[in-house]
Parts: structure tokens; sequence; C-alpha cells
């Protein structure tokens, strides 16, 4: 039997849509029939709407997909002005305020408590600045990733860029494709630093050189297949294929087909390719490939370039973009670093000026959500660099700040366990002061996801934490599982879980006692990773010994049985939602 | 009388009537002896898998943890609401034991 999702998908979905939005929107909230909600709504995430939790009904998160994390000149104003426009809502968040735009780790921008009423002018402001939410969610082709720098990196073997723009233009909005089984997450990268980490998406094209006529010529390996959500986490497979280029599109389409025609939709659970891949093998997918979704002899791999991979790998090089580094042209990019991704819509619009002032008013988006300044010239940068907003937005942050990854959480999301970004905020402010890194080492990685789904990448770092619960003293409090070791690089590797339910405020304590038994125990200069790889789970398990400290959480409690975990307020029908456009309730003899 | 059951957003919710109802991250106490060796596990919902009605009852068959002893899995049935002249009713599951019952098909 089809699932109600792919009913629903099979009467109105894809571009269709948006007139009915439209339409919604000039009537109001109130006037989506209340059966016909948790269809519109499936299907409003097509156009990256996605409705937020419950207590905050008629709100909505908005993604703008910004392919490869790019944002021309220009646009990063318009992040700012739509953010302080239209992205405020009831709740004050406490550390970042009323208005403010998220980076995510899938080099897209987020939104909150957008109104419905306010879609049609949203859109247009940023249609007509070269933006999109089109298929930010939903079952197709979502942002596709790369190193944002593509084009201009000095550490690049190949320009993605051409490619990732092909793919975005032809995938997006194209109808054959715009009703998938499940989401389709593509990387496409040229950089020899393994920063599209390909492995963790359904479909990677990593560089790679291939003799084509005797001529040693660069293109694409392809990979299927990767992915981190519900406790079944994937590497994207090697399929034996190397692209050119100019056949990109014609390959990647090829694979989005046979995800259509053979990914499962009976079960959204076990939909995303990497099922079908764990069923198939990779040898029937280049075979079905090759028989019925390209025309032409599809080559085998090229040679690789994984050995030089330092991106989010734990060793030396480059583990992520923050910094100044050189650009092809002798200008510099200054890697800033947001922490958990959330910028306030004040400080985008400042960033803007800077990235004008300073640089082409060009600006890029990374996955370790953070931003980056492009085109800064020599002779700018010193300037640049002792700008006021460059303290908080810092190219040179303490490593703990550095290495924050967090997702959205109780704060708004549906499927949340605990609270996520502001306690990443109050982890990392207190990792910052109170906790030394052994010698030589100035990259941690830590990543906090509020559930399983694993928006913040927690596998890939060297300490994961997702949302759990547990009881101290008998009442129920919000913990955190703790993973060690995970890390991308030639060989990425998932985290091994090896503490769980530890109680919030007890996971800083459990972090600092585990660096501490780093320093003590480690071999010679050895990496973290290398020092978790050597211990089995039960020596780790002993490492890591949560404790009481000096850190307080004022988010011990159920956060999730809020309508907003910061309001004074804070009981689920303490909230103004539903509320009419101007942001009054709704009420039953409305 | 006929009643709208679903499970949305990959399985955040369970849906009553195109309202939501349920929603991952509660903490239930359960009456499910073959779960784990636990007398009472303390349960967290993750993730709801599948939603049923026995009679007048709104049943999850749910994905979660036991929080004493570590164990994941899929309990069986749980009751989660009742329906009451059409109307949907939550039990008060954060508070009362939660019986789970093998499966009933719908
Ligand atoms: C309202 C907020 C959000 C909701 C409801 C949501 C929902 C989900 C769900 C259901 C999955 C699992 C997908 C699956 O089962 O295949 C997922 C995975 C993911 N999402 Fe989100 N998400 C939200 C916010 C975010 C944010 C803030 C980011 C980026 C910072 C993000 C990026 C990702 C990534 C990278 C994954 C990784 C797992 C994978 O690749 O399989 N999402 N999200
Ligand atoms: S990881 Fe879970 S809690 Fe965090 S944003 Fe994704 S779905 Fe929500
Ligand atoms: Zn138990």
């Amino acid at each position: 039997m089809p699932t109600d999702v792919e009913r629903w998908k099979s009467e109105v979905y894809g571009n269709e849509i948006r007139e009915h939005l439209f339409e919604f929107a000039e009537e109001g909230w109130d006037s989506i029939p209340e059966d016909e909600r948790d269809a519109w709504f499936e299907r409003f995430k097509w156009w990256g709407l996605y409705h937020q939790r419950s207590g905050q009904e008629s709100y909505f998160m908005l993604r703008i997909g910004t392919p490869n994390g790019r944002l021309d000149p220009g646009q990063l104003r318009v992040v700012g002005e739509v953010a302080k426009e239209y992205a405020t809502g009831p709740g004050t968040n406490p550390i970042f305020g009323d208005a403010y735009a998220d980076i995510t780790t899938r080099q897209a921008i987020q939104l909150h408590w957008i109104k419905l009423e306010d879609v049609p002018d949203l859109f247009e402001k940023l249609e007509a600045n070269g933006l999109t939410a089109q298929q930010a969610c939903g079952d197709s082709w979502r942002n596709i990733v790369g190193n944002p720098m593509a084009g201009n990196d000095a550490e690049e073997i190949i320009d993605a860029w051409p490619v990732i723009k092909e793919l975005n233009e032809t995938f997006k909005g194209d109808d054959d494709h715009s009703n998938l089984p499940r989401k389709w997450k593509v990387s496409v990268a040229g950089s020899a630093d393994g920063s599209g980490q390909g492995d963790i998406n359904d479909l990677a094209l990593e560089p790679a050189y291939k003799e084509i006529d005797g001529e040693r010529t660069v293109g694409f390996n392809v990979r299927v297949g990767g992915g981190l959500a519900r406790n079944e986490p994937r590497h994207a497979r090697d399929i034996d294929v190397w692209v050119a280029p100019e056949d990109a599109a014609a390959v990647s389409g090829g694979l989005s087909a046979l995800f259509r025609d053979h990914g499962d939709r009976e079960n959204r659970y076990n939909a995303r390719i990497k099922f079908l891949v764990d069923e198939w093998g990779t040898e029937k997918v280049r075979e079905v490939l090759q028989e019925d979704y390209v025309d032409f002899e599809l080559e085998t791999a090229g040679e690789d370039v994984r050995d030089q991979y330092t991106y989010n790998a734990g060793g030396d090089g480059r583990n992520d973009l923050v910094g100044i580094h050189k650009q092809k042209d002798g200008k510099n990019f200054v890697g800033l670093n947001v922490l958990v991704g959330r910028m306030g819509a004040d400080d985008v619009l400042e960033l803007a000026d800077l990235a004008e002032k300073y640089g082409s008013g060009a600006a890029r988006l990374t996955q370790r959500q953070n931003i980056i300044i492009p085109d800064v010239p020599d002779e700018e940068l010193d300037e640049f660099l002792s700008e006021d907003l460059l303290d908080h937005y810092s190219p040179d942050p303490s490593p703990f700040m550095r290495g924050s990854v967090a997702c959205t959480g109780t704060e708004f999301c549906s499927l949340s366990i605990v609270e996520t970004k502001n306690r990443q905020v109050r982890f990392a402010r207190w990792l910052k002061e109170n906790v030394e890194l052994p010698e030589g080492i100035d990259q941690f990685h830590i990543h906090l996801s509020g559930c399983t789904a694993s928006c913040a990448q927690p596998q890939i770092a060297d300490v994961s934490l997702r949302g759990m619960k547990t009881r101290k003293n008998g009442d129920p409090v919000e913990a955190l599982d703790i993973g060690l070791g995970g890390g991308l690089g030639e060989e990425p590797q998932f985290a091994r879980w090896v503490t769980q339910r530890v109680p919030v405020d007890e996971v800083p304590g459990a972090i600092k006692n585990l660096l501490a038994s780093f320093e003590e125990l480690r071999e010679g200069d050895e990496t973290f990773r290398d020092f978790i790889q050597r211990h089995d789970d039960d020596e780790l398990a002993d490492l890591v010994e949560p404790e009481e400290t000096s850190y307080e959480d004022p988010m011990m409690h159920n956060t999730k049985r809020t309508w907003y975990p910061y309001a004074e307020e804070d009981s689920l029908d303490a909230g103004p939602a539903p509320t009419h456009a101007d942001g009054t309730p709704i009420t039953s003899d409305d | 009388m006929s009643v709208s059951l679903r499970v949305l957003d990959d399985g955040a919710w369970v849906s009553v009537n195109d309202s939501r109802q349920v929603s991952v991250s509660e903490l239930w106490r359960l009456d499910a002896p073959e779960f784990c060796s636990c007398t009472v596990p303390d349960f967290v919902v993750e993730n709801f898998q599948s939603v049923g009605v026995d009679g007048r009852t709104i049943t999850a068959n749910v994905y979660g943890q036991c929080i004493q002893c570590g164990e994941t899995g899929v309990p069986g049935w749980i009751p989660v609401g009742r329906l009451k002249n059409g109307e949907y009713v939550d039990l008060d599951r954060e508070n009362v034991v939660l019986p789970a019952h093998d499966g009933h098909e719908n």
C-alpha cells in the first residue's frame, strides 16, 4: 500500500504546489482546510517551508538553498534583510535575539517564525535577487554541496562550479526528477582537501584523474548511497565510474532516475538510496545505470586524490575553511567562525557591508556552518581583520568555538529530544574557559544533534553528542549519548557510541576528563582520532567519566514540553500559536 | 465514525484527524515484560513507526529506548489516547503505566 505521503505527492507535487501555496497565503492560515493540513504541510516542504513543532502552529521554518554555499555580491544583504523583516516571532532567543539566520551543514540558510501570509512577498524578494527556496526540503534534489570556494580555491584540481551550476539548473524544477521516493543529496567537489564531504551524501562526485585517449584528464569518480540518519549511517560507496565534467549531468540524472524508479515508496524509512545500494550491491547499481539510464559507455573509476583529504579528518592540513587562505587569483578568502551557524540579522547586514568594503560583496557558506568572505586583496587584509565584528565572528577562534556544530533541536524541530544550539554555545564557552587542549592540538570538533536524524552530522566529529533522556535523582532530564573518534578523510569513520545517556550538565565535565586522559595516555604526538582508535569501547567508556562541574545547565527539564523553551511562561498552551498574519492569536470564535 | 490517523515528519509525531497529538521525546513507563528485563521500563519515544486503533483506543507502534537498561527497539502497540464521541482525548501518558500489546494491524 502506498504511504499517505506518496498518495499526496501523486495528487499535487513539485512546481504546481506554488500556486496553492500562494492562494493559501492570500487567504490566510485559516483557509487551509483542517482535514488537508497534513497533506499541504508535507507538500510545502518542496518549496522550502517546514511547519514548526507543536506549540508553534502557523509558523514555518524556511530553508533557502544556496548551491555550493555560494552567495553572489548583494545576496548576503538580502538574507539579512529578509531575516530582519520576516524571521521574527513571539519568542526571543536569549543568546541570538529576535531575528537571525542559520547556516546549515548543507550550506543552506534557515529562517524561523515565517508566516504563511508573508511567503509571496518573501519569495518575490528572494527571486528578484537570484535566491530560491525551491526544493530546499521535500523528496527531490536538495541543495548541492561542495567546496564553496570552487573556481578560486588554490588547492583545487578542477573547478566544480560549472558542474554544480549545470546540475542545479537542470534538476531544480525538472518534473522528471521532482518526485523522488525521498530526499536526494548531492555533493560535487574539485578540491583535493575533501571539503565536499561526499562520503555522507546520496551521490558524490569526487575529483579524479583518468587516462582518456592517451591524455590524463580531470573529472570525477562517482560514489552512491551515503547518509547518516536513523542509526543507519553509511559511507557513499564506490560504483567504479569516472565521469567527465561534460557528462556529469547525464550520469547524475541517470542515478536520480534510477532512484526514482527503484527506490522504496512503500516504506519511507527504507527509501533512501543507501538502502537500495545495500540491497543491490554496487555492481548491480552500475549495471542498471549503464543499461537503462545512460546512452554512452561508462568509464571505470579513475585515480582519486582521497589520500590528500584533510577536511574534518582530524589530522594535519585544512580541517575546515576558517582562517585566511590564498585564492587562485592571488587575493584571499577569509573564513569566519559562526558559532553553531547562527547569526543575528543585524550582524548579517553588517557583514554584508564589510564584504562590499573589503571584498567583492560575495560570501560563501561552509558545511561546518561557517561563513567565508572571499576576494580580499592583501593590502585590505589587516584593516578587515581589525573590524570589531570579527571579534565575534573570528578567523582565529578558540578550537572549541571553531569545532562546534549544532542542529536546530527543541527550539523549533518536531523530531528533537533536547535543546541544541544554545546548549552547544554554553558548552563551547565553558570549555574555552576551563579546558586546555594538549600540546599541538588546535582542532577539536564537537557536533551536537538533537536526535538520530543527525542534521549536525555528529558521527563525523571527534566528540559526537546526540539527544537522549535520563533520570537524575528520579526526575527526567535531558541527556546526551557520547560518541568518539568519527571523522572523514581517506578512510572515513563513524563515531563509536561509547557512553549513553549522560545528563546534560555532566557532559562538559565528561569532555574535560576525556581530554585529560588523552593528554596523559597520548603516545607521542598522536592525533585524538588515532588515540581513540587504539582503545576499545570499554576502555573509552572508562575515559569519559561524566561529572558535574561549574557548568550549569538552565535547560535540564523537558524543553520539548514548552511552546518555546526560552519564554517566561513556557508551558505548551501558554504560547500564542496559531496566529494571524500580524501575530495575534487565532481564537476559536474567529 | 471515521478517524484519520497518521505518522508524519519522518516519525516525529502522530496526527489524529489532522491535528498533532503525540510527539517524540516523551518518557513513558511501560508494562512490557517482553521488551527488557526492567520491572517497569522507562521508555524514551524516539520515533513513531505506525499508528492504529483498537476499539476506541488509539495505539502507536514506537521505536525507542529504555533509559534504565539501554535496551532499544519496538515494545509493541502502546495506547496513547482514546476516542470519545469522535473526539480525541489524550491519555496522561507520562504519569501512568502504559501496557504494551502485540500486533493488531489496521
Ligand atoms: C525543523 C528542522 C529540521 C527537521 C524537521 C529536519 C529533519 C530531518 C530529518 C527527518 C532527517 C533524516 C533524514 C532521513 O531519515 O533520511 C534529517 C537529516 C539531515 N538534515 Fe535535517 N531537519 C531539520 C533541520 C536541519 C538543519 C538545521 C540542518 C543543517 C544544519 C539539516 C541538515 C540535515 C543533514 C545534514 C541531515 C543528515 C543525515 C543524512 O545525511 O542522512 N536539517 N533532517
Ligand atoms: S538532528 Fe533531529 S533534532 Fe536536530 S534538527 Fe535534525 S531532526 Fe531536528
Ligand atoms: Zn529496561
